[in-house]
């Protein structure tokens, strides 16, 4: 196991990751949650980021990229404060999704996978997030919202934009 | 594992269990295509191209990841099968472009023959193509995106074969994408305003050739022409001493014809599967236009004129032997090259000892093959073929780098740790590549080579002195003695009383094998042809005749002054001194190689046979342009012992063999040729009867002819009639004509005297620069790489080499 001095990541991060690869049969099992962690802590997955996760595991940087590049939920590019994910898979499709994401490009005035100029919010159009049953719906962050309406969501995003964070 | 029996298409087919069911049909002569399937490599299943139907299970399955078991059934080619393979022709050409007439691989491309074969015209897909511009991954590496059918072989092996991992499939879906491993915002290569993404890795070309499309092309030979305009001749590449067989595509051109493609292309060599960048794109030296195409007369003013052939000769002639008589042989030197023919340098040394009178011939020894052979001598059957290093169970690797320095070596190594399981025990001063298949790692100290073999015969205080960490020292010693029929390679830094003492350890051991890795294509070839100025042909020490052993044929028969002559830095010793009246230098360059004072040979006639302009050629009084080892026919051994044939690919209008030359200059100096070169002798002429019908194909009469020497030897400057000389006199040459003639390789053992005094072996441990170890790169091929231009090239990639050398292994 490589020994990482100077990590980038935050003690309890690294701690986290210290004892993450010890747990599966093969070391690079924990390459997605990690990916993961090391989003959410940095915003998004960085090149220092793949370096050290790939020291981490004893991959080469490139087997990283790799992964990375599979997985829509893992980004390289910082997003917004807050990530709007809104689904348009089928079920959201039928009870208006399309409506939904067209509203908040308006609304926000950026498209898919852009980020507002002031950095406090991020567009992206998302297969489905497991909310069917409250379709249509969207996610921001790890928040979600449902039965979304055009009015609701610019309640939603008010919200936001005022700072109260959760719904 | 137990046979098992099978029937595929009603035909019954006994196999081993578990044998994949590709391979099975393959040998039974039942084609099943393959794109992502290929031999050696791990199993992927992305083409779904080898769908058969099996009896009794729902789904096709894939014959390149069935293993086979008793009593199954397969049917390999049904209307359902044959539907299901042109559905995934139609989806593999959903985004390929149409770019055939174009393409490098066109007319060799196995997505060509499939759509050919299962007639996939039309398709579905009203989808524009994706399309994406071609990148430059690095000089010889480029990837033309929309071509890729995504089958990962390259990614495969670049990380299983080359143990280089850098080549990635990024991306998923449509949009998958083979990824080099400097993406472009790392790269610092714009052009255009663009960042490009690039390759660092070892350049060997390995995923260009198992791509089945041409999606990845090589920097040499994309664009120049296509496949059915170039004649295709294999021969042995001239780099290192592995001595792969490589085929060149050759091209008429105005003064001759260019080689424009090295490659791979039937994999009948004893490289098996592998070639490395220089056997793939360093021909390029042969076009260059540096090289010398005229013979040069230095005049009295000290300016080079180009003369006529015949007036270069008759002065080189005539000089000789005036000097010959005057001075004396003892005053001539000669040296050769690395890279000539077996015949070459044995009618060298041949002409020195008859012609010229002298023993004073040597050559860039790149490793020590006369204390090889001699510690070897009297043994039988302990000598390494190349491909001993693909099956061996254990082996022990003693120096060297071979990743660099014999790149098929290494790929082998690296083949039988992975398929075999061969048990790899290196110890070196170095932490070199090859430590990462290694079961047991030695980190030999500086200059400790000597004190590890010492420890390693049973010296036990010489631990400290070998290596820094002691407890790792006689668990090596033991596994290694346990080990049974090891194969034990050496790296050309151990030389003389070393080099001697390691093979008497390994003799111990039951069953082992030696070779020691040189450089070059034929510097084995050169020391046993007796390049040497105390050993005559097959390592027999020069001597008054009543010395010899009773076999040494060729001290009966050579002409040969009986003192030993002047090594190669006596030579220029003697030159210093005034004592050399001429040096006669065929294909080396030893005056940059030994760091010679150009000043010593001031008084000196020099007489040199090259390619091109290098430091020796530039002190020479007469130039005489040479021909390289790809435009001449003849036979070499790689450093393994294992005797190839050279076929004569490209032709250059201006230079001639140094075959030719040689015996052109020996008929000048009034020696009988024919004593010189055997030739007119044979009893049954074939002048083409056997051609007519089969002009064009291999003429397999003409071959048997040869083959049982009784096709007489036409010409005096025909390499079959030194051959049979040396197949009748050199000990160790007893070689099987039609192996060699039919390109095969074959395995030679040196049988060297034994040394029963210390001679032979000090001389080399008082003067061990004598033997010179070229350390040659993955880049870089003594003199010669510095005219090829792609080798160039890829020096200058390597020097930017963006990424950190980390200790990243693959992940399993
Ligand atoms: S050239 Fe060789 S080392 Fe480089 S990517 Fe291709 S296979 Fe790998
Ligand atoms: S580049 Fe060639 S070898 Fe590599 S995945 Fe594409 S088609 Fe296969
Ligand atoms: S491994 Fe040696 S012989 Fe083989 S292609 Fe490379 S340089 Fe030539
Ligand atoms: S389809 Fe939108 S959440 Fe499932
Ligand atoms: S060869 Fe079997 S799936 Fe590709």
């Amino acid at each position: 196991m490589s020994t990482i001095t100077n990590t980038i990541f935050s003690p309890e991060l690294a701690e986290r990751f210290d004892k993450l690869v010890t747990i599966y049969p093969v070391r690079r099992s924990a390459l997605i949650p990690m990916l993961l962690y090391a989003q959410d802590e940095v915003g998004y997955v960085s090149e220092a980021v793949i370096q050290e996760i790939a020291k981490r595991l004893d991959l080469f940087d490139l087997e990283v990229r790799s992964v990375l590049s599979y997985y829509s939920m893992l980004r390289t590019k910082p997003a917004g404060k807050y990530n709007i994910q809104v689904c348009t898979n089928i079920s959201c499709m039928l009870r208006g999704g399309y409506e939904i994401l067209d509203h908040c490009k308006s609304k926000l005035g950026i498209g898919h996978k852009q980020t507002t100029a002031d950095g406090q919010f991020s567009l992206e159009e998302v297969e489905c997030i497991g909310a069917c049953c409250w379709a249509p719906a969207m996610q921001v962050n790890y928040d979600f919202h449902e039965d979304l309406t055009p009015a609701k969501v610019d309640e939603i995003l008010a919200g936001y934009s005022d700072g109260k964070g959760a719904k | 594992m137990a046979d098992v029996t099978i029937t595929v298409d009603g035909k019954k087919i006994t196999a081993p269990a578990g044998t994949l069911l590709i391979e099975v049909c393959k040998g039974a002569g039942i084609e099943i295509p393959a794109f992502c399937y290929y031999p050696g490599l791990s199993l992927q299943a992305a083409c779904r191209m080898c769908v058969v139907r099996q009896e009794k299970v729902p789904k096709l399955q894939t014959a390149c990841t069935t293993q086979v078991a008793e009593g199954q059934v397969f049917f390999t080619d049904t209307p359902e099968v044959i539907q299901s393979r042109k559905a995934m022709l139609q989806m593999i050409l959903a985004n390929h472009p149409l770019d055939c007439p174009v393409c490098d691989a066109g007319g060799e491309c196995e997505l060509q023959d499939m759509s050919f074969k299962y007639g996939v015209a039309d398709s579905f897909f009203a989808e524009p193509k994706n399309h994406r511009e071609e990148q430059k991954w690095s000089p010889v590496v480029y990837f033309d995106r929309p071509r890729c059918i995504l089958c990962y072989r390259c990614v495969r092996v670049c990380g299983e074969g080359m143990d280089d991992f850098a080549l990635g499939v990024q991306n998923r879906n449509s949009s998958s994408i083979i990824a080099p491993n400097v993406p472009a915002h790392l790269s610092g290569v714009v052009e255009n305003g663009v960042e490009l993404a690039q390759l660092d890795c070892e350049q060997c070309g390995m995923c260009i050739d198992v791509c089945p499309v041409g999606a990845l092309t090589s920097g040499t030979y994309r664009y120049k022409t296509r496949p059915w305009e170039m004649n295709h001749v294999a021969t042995i590449c001239t780099h290192c001493g592995d001595g792969c067989k490589t085929t060149l595509g050759v091209r008429s051109t105005s003064d001759g014809s260019e080689i424009v493609r090295g490659d791979n292309r039937d994999k009948s060599g004893i490289n098996g599967d592998f070639l490395c960048n220089k056997g793939r794109y360093a021909f390029d030296f042969a076009n260059s236009t540096e090289r010398i195409t005229q013979p040069l007369v230095r005049q009295a003013n000290g300016e080079m004129k180009a003369v006529s052939w015949e007036e270069a000769l008759s002065y080189v002639g005539k000089k000789l032997a005036q000097l010959r008589d005057s001075r004396g042989g003892k005053s001539i030197g000669v040296i050769g090259g690395n890279r000539l023919t077996n015949e070459e340098a044995y009618l060298l040394q041949k002409f020195a000892r008859s012609v010229l009178q002298t023993n004073n011939i040597d050559h860039h020894r790149t490793a020590d093959y006369v204390a090889f052979a001699q510690a070897l001598a009297g043994t039988t059957d302990r000598t390494a073929s190349l491909r001993d290093t693909l099956t061996a169970k254990a082996v022990l690797m003693v120096g060297g780098d071979p990743t660099n320095q014999n790149p098929a070596t290494a790929w082998n190594l690296r083949t039988a740790v992975r398929l075999n399981g061969a048990k790899l025990y290196i110890a070196n001063t170095a932490e070199i590549k090859l430590r990462r298949q290694a079961k047991a790692f030695l980190h030999v100290s500086e200059f400790g080579y000597g004190a590890l073999v010492a420890y390693l015969t049973g010296d036990d205080s010489s631990a400290s002195s070998a290596v820094a960490d002691v407890n790792a020292l006689s668990s090596f010693r033991d596994a290694i003695k346990a080990e049974e029929n090891p194969l034990i390679l050496i790296g050309s830094e151990l030389r003389g009383a070393e080099l001697k003492h390691l093979i008497d350890f390994g003799l111990a051991i039951p069953g082992a094998k030696f070779a020691l890795l040189g450089d070059y294509a034929n510097s084995r070839g050169a020391a046993d042809m007796g390049l040497l100025p105390d050993m005559l042909p097959g390592y027999s020490r020069i001597g008054p005749i009543e010395t010899q052993p009773f076999d040494s044929k060729t001290a009966m028969e050579f002409a040969a002054p009986t003192e030993q002559g002047l090594d190669m830095l006596e030579i220029f010793d003697a030159a210093a001194a005034g004592d050399l009246s001429a040096l006669y230098v065929v294909g080396s360059n030893p005056i940059a190689r030994y760091g010679v004072d150009p000043a010593s040979l001031r008084n000196t006639f020099v007489v040199v046979q090259e390619m091109f302009l290098t430091e020796t050629a530039a002190l020479a009084d007469v130039i005489l342009p040479a021909a390289n080892l790809y435009e001449k026919s003849g036979s070499v051994t790689n450093s393994y012992g294992d005797l190839q044939q050279v076929k004569k690919a490209a032709d250059r209008a201006g230079v001639r063999t140094d075959f030719e030359m040689i015996v052109r200059i020996a008929d000048k100096m009034g020696a009988d040729v024919r004593k010189l070169v055997p030739f007119g002798t044979g009893v049954r002429a074939d002048m083409g009867q056997t051609r007519g019908a089969q002009s064009g194909e291999a003429d397999r009469h003409a071959v048997w002819l040869t083959a049982n020497n009784l096709e007489p030897r036409l010409s005096p400057f025909d390499p079959y009639a030194i051959l049979d000389e040396i197949q009748r006199l050199v000990p160790g040459y007893g070689l099987m004509r039609l192996q060699l003639l039919s390109g095969n390789d074959q395995h030679l053992s040196p049988s060297a005297t034994a040394v029963t005094d210390n001679n032979g072996l000090c001389q080399i441990s008082n003067r061990r620069d004598l033997i010179l170890p070229s350390n040659d790169t993955l880049f870089t091929s003594g003199t010669l790489g510095r005219y090829s231009a792609m080798l160039s090239d890829l020096r200058q990639n390597e020097a930017l080499r963006r990424l950190p050398q980390t200790d990243q292994t693959a992940a399993d």
